[in-house]
């Protein structure tokens, strides 16, 4: 657990960056600082590792004031990421992550050993790890980053923006990897991001600050969805928040069954909306037979939007359902086979049930 | 005869190449003031160099007295340094020394300034995650940026050296050896193919040495700062 006491900081030129701040980090898991630009989230994280030293306050590890131990020992035991990655260029990626390892002074075999480990955990393959960090695009280099954070085995990681220069799709990936990292390794991560979006999906808790170094909120993200503490927090969630709350609401809607047809089967006419899958019953997209019969071939197929699993939230089953031409949301189970499908209206109704 | 036969007729001829005053000894004797030049002005160049960006201090100074010392003559600087020091100094130290003296005031200023631009180019992101690494202030100078600064303190020393093996000629003017002989001595007895000539091996000595050192900087310089583009 890392807490902070009353922790400001004042730079020399009179403006403060943080004020105040108390807050209760949990260990084991994710906790994004978030707020617009100047809000204080950096120097915060930044306090914790002393890269930045706080003008009053105290900022304690699982009840260790963090000041008592040498700056560099200090954080050569808590992982450091930061946005662009921050790689040695002069140095191959296997060498790169087994900085901190060297640092500790670790054996030249034994540091390779656990350096090897952890750039395949960040996804990397072997033969990525004798490239230098030019050859390597935006995200492999940001996994590095990953990598070299995660080497010597931290309890604690800290992010800076770790996934603002890199492109959504890459962006995406990298958190879902995160999530997984941090599950499997079950340890503390910090990550400071301005993308509120990205902290409500990747945190466990967030905590909102605004400008001049102040917690707006310290709250879970369905929370701060439900019950923003004030304008503030409101707005900064975004308008769309009723919606987005959505994305916490586990609902319990059964689906209704659906009729489904295979490529080559013969379709009568004015059947309405038809769901074509594949031999395993894994959906490909909708035919349309209102006007139209006979055997189905693929380009009858359409596309469509999203897919639910079964179990999930009611805004993924309402957005399936919405943007489906036939207006069914298809559900699948862990294999990806159709279960069944689910109309907006009943995720609604599931959801009024479920607040009375 | 023309100069060019006169410079290839001194140039070919194998008396001008043996002997205790010949182009290969005279080559040697070019080549020791010359390297003893490079040492010295590195050894006072590159911690300067690697303090001031490191520590972005003094910075003003140095770039200022390192311009300063650019726009100094090196013929002035020779005659100065010889009127003080003989009467002090005895024997060879006596016209030696100040032409060492001269060779590493033209040798500092881009030593110097190749080491400081290097070191200050570091990526702030890659001395960033150092310091958040757990690196002490000593370990990011010699992990982090003097790995990443070794392109431009080799491209600083190399045009320090091209400098040096040409200027070095003018220690044959206090009477010293060097290829600098041939062009004083061509002078004074006429001889215009000698002075050609020494031009020449002045020139190809620098060529060489430049090739050479172009060969130790790709072994000391990372193979990751000079290949380009995401090769994945």
């Amino acid at each position: 657990m890392i807490r902070f006491d009353s922790v400001t900081k004042t730079y020399d030129d009179g403006t403060t960056a943080v004020d105040e701040l108390s807050l209760e980090i949990p260990g084991g898991r994710i906790t994004v600082l978030v707020g617009p630009s100047g809000c204080g989230k950096t120097t915060s994280l930044r306090m914790i590792n002393r890269m930045v030293e706080p003008t009053s306050g105290r900022i304690l590890i699982d009840g260790e004031d963090v000041s008592d131990r040498p700056a560099a020992q200090l954080r050569r035991s808590i992982g450091y990421v930061i946005q662009q990655a921050g790689l040695f260029p002069h140095r191959t990626v296997l060498s790169n992550v087994m900085t901190v390892p060297r640092l500790l002074g670790w054996d030249r075999a034994r540091a390779r050993a656990a350096a090897t480990e952890a750039i395949e955990k960040a996804g990397l393959t072997a033969q990525q790890a004798g490239r230098y960090p030019s050859q390597l695009s935006g995200g492999q280099q940001q996994r590095v980053g990953v990598a070299r954070a995660l080497a010597s085995g931290p309890q604690i990681v800290l992010m800076d923006e770790p996934y603002s220069a890199v492109d959504p799709i890459v962006r995406a990936e990298l958190q879902d990897e995160l999530r997984r990292l941090q599950g499997e390794l079950g340890i503390t991560v910090v990550l400071v991001t301005h993308d509120i979006d990205e902290a409500l999906s990747l945190g466990d808790m967030v905590a909102v600050m605004r400008y001049g170094g102040h917690l707006a909120q310290f709250a879970t993200p369905a929370e701060l969805l439900a019950r923003p503490a004030d304008d503030f927090v409101a707005s900064f969630v975004g308008k769309d928040r009723g919606y987005r709350a959505l994305g916490f609401a586990d609902v319990a809607v059964s689906p209704r069954p659906e009729r489904t047809v295979r490529l080559g089967e013969a379709v009568p006419a004015g059947s309405g909306w038809v769901l074509a899958v594949d031999d395993a019953g894994r959906p490909l997209g909708w035919a349309d037979a209102r006007s139209w019969g006979g055997p189905l071939t693929e380009s009858r197929v359409r596309r469509f939007g999203t897919i639910a699993r079964l179990g999930e939230s009611a805004r993924l089953l309402l957005d399936a359902a919405l943007s489906s031409p036939s207006r069914r949301g298809v559900v699948v189970d862990e294999h990806g086979a159709v279960v069944g499908t689910v109309l907006a209206d009943d995720v609604l109704d599931a959801l009024d049930a479920r607040s009375t | 005869m023309n100069a060019l036969a006169l410079t290839w007729e001194w140039l070919t001829d194998p008396a001008s190449w043996t002997g205790a005053g010949g182009i290969l000894a005279q080559s040697v004797a070019h080549l020791r003031y010359s390297f003893l030049a490079l040492l010295a002005a590195a050894l006072v160049a590159v911690p300067v160099g690697l303090w001031v960006g490191h520590t972005g201090r003094g910075r003003w100074l140095a770039v200022n007295a390192a311009g300063a010392v650019r726009a100094v003559p090196s013929l002035g600087v020779l005659f100065i340094a010889v009127l003080l020091l003989l009467p002090r100094l005895r024997g060879e130290l006596a016209f030696e020394l100040p032409a060492l003296i001269v060779l590493v005031l033209l040798a500092v200023p881009p030593v110097l300034a190749g080491t400081y631009a290097g070191v200050q180019a570091t990526d702030p992101a890659a001395r960033d995650a150092a310091r958040g690494m757990g690196m002490t202030g000593t370990q990011v100078l010699r992990l982090v940026e003097i790995p990443g600064a070794m392109p431009l303190i080799m491209s600083g020393l190399r045009a320090a050296m091209l400098q040096i093996i040409g200027t070095a000629t003018i220690a044959a003017i206090v009477g010293l050896g060097g290829l600098g002989r041939f062009l004083i001595d061509g002078q004074a007895s006429r001889d215009y193919g000698q002075m050609a000539g020494g031009a020449v091996v002045v020139a190809l000595l620098a060529l060489a040495v430049d090739i050479a050192l172009a060969a130790v900087q790709r072994l000391v310089v990372s193979p990751g700062l000079t290949t380009a583009g995401p090769g994945r």
